[in-house]
């Protein structure tokens, strides 16, 4: 359905649900238009593996420079450029994987599933020219284990392309050959971590592992050199390689090259998922924009939002100006993660509102490390006796030094021109293996911060009272496996 | 009864040969048990850790890591309702007192016919189709409780039977490699130097 909205265009399908298409470059979701989009009929219709084609009538030294002067950002949280993460391997090591994270689960993020889902042929062929270009032997496919669908459409993908010669032994008739295996999980947010993912790989408890000594790229899956990129990151190449370094690095900023899926989810006029300008949208556009969300639900006040997903720590309208480019967010107190966005207007309880984050990450600590598997439950509950009329006075503090206990010194946290406030750049020092941990505080923190007196309103005792073993909570949410 | 079919451990030993390490298969092979049976029984558990070489308490260990693996009987249906941020600024938690005064059970319940189990469940990676749930994996979108009374009529009157098959089914079709096309398994024991295609040409 394509519809004006105001003086610009945009479109929706019924078969992409939450996407957004607009009058904007087009890298990763060209074929979304399309309700076929994800047979090898469609795709080859489309530019479908000519990416890999071109990459294949080039040495695989060329096409990895290719990547690295286009300057490839990571999608997947951690914005690391990928063809010099694909550089830090050994020479000397072999094999080495590849190892691709379809494990989509941050709070608010909502891109990677309609990648996997309306075009698993772009992923696939994303993935041959990253081995191609790295030399990597064998690749793995981790799709999310709630993820039914997509782990359909990659299946009968991959079952198209292996009998149409594009991955396999001898691809394309040439000498490149591997064998792109799908894999799923089941259930385990910690997974989406990549030491994590590679535990999950070989059929273990999904826990991530320390670094030094694994880091991935000297020290992956079976001990060998691997490669973990993310699915967006990946859905790049084919586009990258069919029209040049030069055409993608015109989109976007000279840090921030392309363009970026964002889901932009919350109390907005018209929530969806976006293929942005990399570097130079602002949150401004993304919010109020008329080709994006076109403000507030019923004309509200924006209260605060979520920049990068529910690890990140919030903004207030004071931020809104920023643009879609991590030296300026990072700075400025968060980070850009996973392209999400979540909007609070001004109804929103914040207290309420952090405990559900809160309670997502407490629930998903995998215990491997003390800081996260206790600090987590003990910020939970703390925040929903809060929620629930029955904090003390002393809860804030207490909630503050658990968070300090993850992550010591100075959280992150942005500017506030009302309460006087400087930012504190990001990231945090953390006691913790992974994010999980910190991510359990980000939201605490962010809220005590930016809206203290909610909470001070909401703490109705003046005692002390210690946190128990047994939770005494009203709204009990039930807490799964781990 | 509970320990693989004989279909599935044909298609269990086909998904084992594509690892360099036969324990890599296990959350795929637990996927299969789960299909087969609704959820994974000890029996299951001891028959996989004989196809991949570990033992039973292994495969229990990493099964009760991730949510997904049930270890007993549940519902036909099961019902996640997401609670995580976006969906609870738009009436996640609404949607789940409804979905527990309609069906009759508490969040993590089964109803005694056997035929829903509710659950809460955490970010599905729907949020800007808030509230979200998913019936045994299967997405319902912008989910008002009218439509939620409507999906519940549905299912129980058999309507959705197509779409929907019975829990512990994932995707409905399986990635297969032909023979011929297949590379096989590059154990890390098998392989010491680079792979022919880095030998600064071209491929093509």
């Amino acid at each position: 359905m394509v519809k004006r909205q105001g003086s610009v265009m945009s479109a929706t399908y019924a078969h992409a649900p939450g996407f957004v298409a607009g009058d904007r470059p087009k890298i990763v979701t060209s074929r979304f238009e399309f309700a076929d989009s994800f047979t090898l009929e469609r795709y080859l219709a489309t530019n479908g593996y000519k990416g890999l084609r071109a990459a294949l009538s080039r040495p695989a030294n060329e096409i990895h420079d290719d990547v690295k002067s286009a300057t490839v950002l990571g999608r997947g949280g951690a914005g690391f450029p990928a063809g010099t993460k694909w550089g830090l391997t050994p020479q000397q090591v072999w094999p080495k994987y590849l190892v691709v994270n379809g494990d989509e689960s941050e709070p608010g993020t909502y891109k990677d599933r309609l990648l996997m889902e309306r075009d698993p042929h772009q992923l696939i062929e994303g993935c041959l020219i990253a081995c191609y270009a790295a030399g990597l032997s064998q690749c793995f496919l981790y799709i999310r284990g709630e993820m039914a669908l997509a782990q359909e459409r990659v299946a009968a993908a991959l079952n198209e392309a292996y009998a149409a010669g594009y991955v396999g032994k001898n691809i394309l008739g040439s000498n490149f050959s591997v064998d792109i295996i799908l894999h799923w999980g089941a259930g385990a947010y910690v997974v989406g971590e990549e030491t994590a993912l590679i535990e999950s790989l070989e059929g273990n408890r999904g826990m991530p592992r320390l670094k030094p000594p694994f880091f991935p790229a000297v020290n992956g899956l079976y001990g060998q050199p691997t490669i973990v990129n993310n699915v967006e990151t990946l859905a790049n190449l084919p586009w990258l390689l069919c029209n040049g370094v030069a055409a993608y690095t015109a989109v976007g900023t000279k840090t921030s090259p392309g363009t970026r899926m964002v889901a932009v989810s919350g109390h907005v006029k018209r929530p969806g998922v976006f293929e942005i300008i990399n570097g130079t949208t602002t949150f401004r556009d993304l919010i109020f924009g008329e080709e994006f969300c076109g403000g507030i639900r019923d004309d509200k006040q924006l209260k605060a939002f979520v920049p990068g997903g529910g690890s990140a720590p919030w903004f207030t309208a004071d931020q809104l100006d920023l643009p879609f480019e991590a030296s300026q967010v990072g700075p400025a107190g968060s980070m850009l993660g996973s392209g999400a966005v979540i909007v609070m207007d001004e109804t929103t309880d914040i207290p309420a509102a952090a405990l559900t984050l809160t309670h997502f990450y407490a629930h998903e600590s995998c215990g491997k490390c003390t800081p996260c598997r206790e600090g987590g439950t003990w910020l939970e509950r703390i925040l929903r006796r809060i929620v629930d009329g029955d904090g003390t006075d002393a809860d804030l503090q207490q909630l503050l030094e658990v968070g300090a206990m993850i992550c010591p010194g100075d959280f992150p946290h942005a500017a506030n021109a009302q309460l006087g406030l400087t930012a504190v750049p990001f990231p945090y020092k953390m006691t913790t293996i992974c994010f999980v941990g910190p991510s359990a505080f980000a939201p605490v923190h962010s809220a005590l911060t930016l809206f203290r007196s909610e909470f001070e309103s909401r703490v109705t005792k003046r005692v002390t009272i210690p946190v128990t073993a047994v939770s005494t909570a009203k709204t009990v949410m039930p807490v799964g496996a781990h | 009864m509970s320990r693989l079919t004989d279909k599935n451990s044909v298609i269990a030993k086909e998904i084992i040969a594509r690892y360099p390490r036969q324990k890599s298969a296990l959350i795929p092979l637990l996927h299969l048990a789960q299909e087969q049976t609704g959820y994974i029984s000890r029996e299951a558990m001891v028959h996989l850790g004989e196809l991949v070489g570990v033992t039973s308490a292994e495969v229990y260990g990493t099964a009760t890591f991730y949510e997904m693996f049930r270890f007993e009987p549940i519902g036909k249906y099961l019902v996640n309702i997401c609670g995580t941020m976006s969906c609870a600024l738009l009436g996640a938690h609404e949607l789940m007192h409804h979905a527990e005064k309609r069906l009759g059970v508490k969040a993590g319940g089964t109803t005694q016919d056997g035929m829903f189990t509710l659950a809460h469940a955490e970010c599905q990676a729907a949020c800007t189709e808030a509230p979200c749930l998913q019936v045994n994996y299967r997405y319902r979108l912008r989910v008002s409780t009218t439509d939620l009374d409507k999906l519940i009529d549905d299912l129980e009157a058999g309507k959705l039977s197509e779409e929907i098959p019975a829990h512990g089914v994932l995707a409905k079709v399986r990635q297969h490699i032909a023979p011929d096309r297949a590379v096989g398994a590059v154990a890390p024991e098998l392989v010491s130097e680079a792979p022919a295609w880095l030998n600064g040409k071209a491929a093509l």
